[in-house]
């Protein structure tokens, strides 16, 4: 009886990592006999000839040794990992060119002068004035959109649960995500720099970065104040503290780490805008301290504005600011993730 | 919120009513801002339609300054359109494989990390994508591209009797392509992780394997949920404007050609024109603006009906 159990294994033959190791071996060996013996060349062309011959043979190999329903399934399990090979694949490159290319160019120098006086030809030249305008497009933005956006969010979640308004604001607040960084920039144009005739200026490039700001603020604040346990606010009503200190002392410090993280968030993908300052601040090549009144230039701006000369000098600066320009929104990343792990709610 | 705050009644309630005026005030605000978007963009693009008429539908050409102004927003439709749909035929299945592998295959930890890294691809800003795109990306397609023209010549899309490659729809579309992956793969994986975890294990305790429990249980259950991702993610894709000016070599043609060098989009036309337009020249880029505002605008609430359509079913159920 012992033995006929012992006899009948429990689970199916199963291909283990040393099968898949000498496939992949085989797959790679075999893509290099074909590119030295045919016409077949580069590297691209080598890694997806590779590949290819890898999924085939695991799938044949699989079939045979473990049937078709597992086959499919590596195969699919295959196709997915690569998928996000695929995707990330992109994001090195993008990375790698820009620091390559922008670290030939960068200096300080680069980092510490304008553009004033520079001609076409010059290799001259900086970003120092761009560095100041973005700072302050930026400041004002952020100080215009958090505030509100914050607000909005405590009414949707503490006054507004269930009502009306609240149901079509979070609606709009939906669409306005959507809304593209150009048309906020035209909107901004056509009622602050026409009908207002206020004129270019870094204000308004601010108040267009503003609006990209509030949905994903007031969206990322509604949903850490959902978080916040409404344990927490009866305890303050126990203790006979009015709503609003309730909000302002209890609900907000447990939600801060959260708004912060969302605020970050927003600050970093508006710093990168580049689309609504061409309509609002236009560009202006010497150094302005003054963000109220006439035209500023911004990093995101300038780098296109370089990208679009035809001079060596111009594609250099270009790459120059575009690593600025990336490892400033990047900072401001890394330092949102940072501002979420010290978030208790989320952890919980 | 079911607790009702107890309190005395008197002046300790005033500052309790100023502060819920005022933020029901900027929610309100919120409201009046995308009715002002709306109000202002048409009141600055009316002349432009007056001066156009129909036209501005039917127009190709772009010449809002000459002294006999003709202009219209048919090319430019016609290439927003083609590169967004295009982008995502690109980026759609590459964002559900990720979303996928993150959520229901990777070990957690990694699947952690490999969220924050796809969500770094939208942390670059589309300028430095538009440059990455014309000086690494558009030199390294060509060959591929003129591979498609010489050996998928039968396809309309690929028919490309010039023989002439580079900076085409095509190119634009892979950037553009790789800019809404990021989005459409993190909605996709907020979709995926709404299911049911007894609905997985459900299937695996049956004697499903993983992919069979992704087809017959994660699939079924989000495919409104990815429909409403993948509609967000063409929003973002119709919008896009740096990286598509500085990729395309622009012009103003209708053709399903997507290999031709040129073609434009809304976007891209308004950052391109803008700097050199006189007052006419600018109000009809208002136009456009408000064509794609439009555009957009039907794209994402329509995005947002399925979406919230789904988690009310799921809500009910």
């Amino acid at each position: 009886m012992t033995a006929l159990v012992a006899r009948a294994p429990l689970r199916r033959p199963g291909l283990t990592r040393m099968h898949l190791a000498a496939i992949a071996a085989a797959s790679v060996a075999a893509t290099l006999a074909l590119f030295a013996l045919t016409p077949f060349a580069g590297r691209a062309g080598f890694v997806v000839t590779a590949f290819g011959m890898f999924v085939v043979a695991q799938t044949w190999a699989s079939v045979v040794v473990e049937g078709h329903r597992h086959a499919v399934d590596r195969l699919a399990t295959t196709l997915l990992a690569s998928a996000v090979g695929v995707a990330l694949l992109p994001l090195v490159a993008v990375l790698a060119f820009t620091v390559a290319k922008g670290a030939s160019a960068i200096s300080l120098d680069f980092l510490t002068h304008s553009m004033k006086g520079v001609g076409p030809l010059d290799t001259n030249g900086g970003v120092y004035h761009a560095i100041v305008g973005t700072l302050q497009q930026v400041a004002i933005a952020a100080a215009i959109a958090i505030p509100l956006g914050v607000l909005t969010a405590i009414h949707l979640v503490e006054y507004g649960r269930g009502r009306r308004l609240a149901t079509v604001v979070r609606f709009v607040v939906d669409v306005m995500t959507g809304i593209p960084s150009i048309v906020a920039g035209l909107f901004v144009f056509a009622f602050w720099v026409l009908a207002l005739r206020k004129g270019f200026s870094g204000l308004a490039a601010a108040l267009s970065l503003s609006i990209l700001m509030l949905p994903v603020v007031v969206r990322s604040c509604e949903e850490m104040l959902k978080l916040v346990p409404d344990s927490l606010r009866e305890a303050s009503y126990a203790l006979g503290v009015p709503r609003w200190r309730t909000i302002v002392s209890v609900v907000l410090p447990a939600a801060s780490s959260g708004i912060t993280t969302g605020v970050m968030l927003a600050v970093a993908r508006v710093t990168g805008e580049t689309a609504p300052l061409l309509l609002t601040t236009f560009g202006f090549d010497a150094i302005k301290n003054d963000p109220f009144h006439g035209p500023q230039s911004a990093i995101p701006l300038y780098v296109f504005d370089q990208a679009q000369r035809p001079s060596d000098a111009a594609a250099a600066r270009a790459w120059a600011a575009a690593l600025t320009l990336i490892v400033i929104v990047l900072a401001l990343y890394a330092a949102a993730r940072l501002a979420t792990r010290r978030n208790r709610l989320v952890r919980s | 919120m079911a607790t009702v705050a107890l309190q005395r009644r008197g002046r300790r309630r005033r500052p309790d009513a100023v502060f819920r005026n005022v933020s029901g005030g900027t929610a309100v605000l919120v409201l009046a801002l995308v009715v002002a978007i709306a109000v202002f963009l048409v009141a600055k693009a009316l002349p432009a339609f007056r001066t156009a008429g129909v036209g501005f539908f039917m127009e190709r050409s772009w010449f809002p300054d000459a002294s006999t102004p003709a202009f219209g927003v048919a090319a430019l439709v016609w290439g927003t359109v083609m590169s967004s749909v295009l982008a995502l035929a690109i980026a759609v299945p590459v964002a559900i494989g990720s979303a996928l592998f993150v959520t229901e295959l990777a070990p957690r930890r990694v699947g952690t990390w490999l969220g924050y890294a796809l969500d770094l691809l939208a942390a670059v800003p589309s300028v430095v994508y538009g440059l990455w795109g014309v000086y690494f990306l558009v030199p390294r397609m060509i060959p591929m591209q003129r591979w498609l023209g010489t050996h998928l010549d039968v396809v309309p899309l690929f028919h490309n009797p010039d023989a002439l490659y580079g900076r085409s729809i095509f190119a634009a579309s892979v950037v553009l392509a790789i800019m809404i992956l990021p989005i459409t793969a993190a909605i996709l994986r907020e979709v995926f992780q709404q299911v049911p975890t007894a609905d997985r294990e459900a299937a695996l305790a049956l004697g499903a394997t993983r992919w069979e429990s992704i087809r017959m249980a994660v699939l079924p259950f989000s495919r409104s949920g990815v429909v409403g991702a993948v509609m967000l993610g063409l929003g973002r894709a119709l919008g896009e404007t740096i990286a598509i000016a500085l990729v395309l070599a622009a012009s103003y043609d209708v053709t399903l050609n997507v290999l031709k060098p040129g073609g434009n989009t809304i976007a891209a036309n308004i950052a391109l024109k803008f700097g050199e337009s006189g007052a006419l020249g600018r109000e009809a880029l208002i136009a456009s603006g408000l064509v794609l505002f439009a555009i957009t605008l039907v794209v994402n609430v329509a995005a947002r009906g399925v979406v919230a359509r789904s988690s009310r079913r799921r809500a009910g159920a």
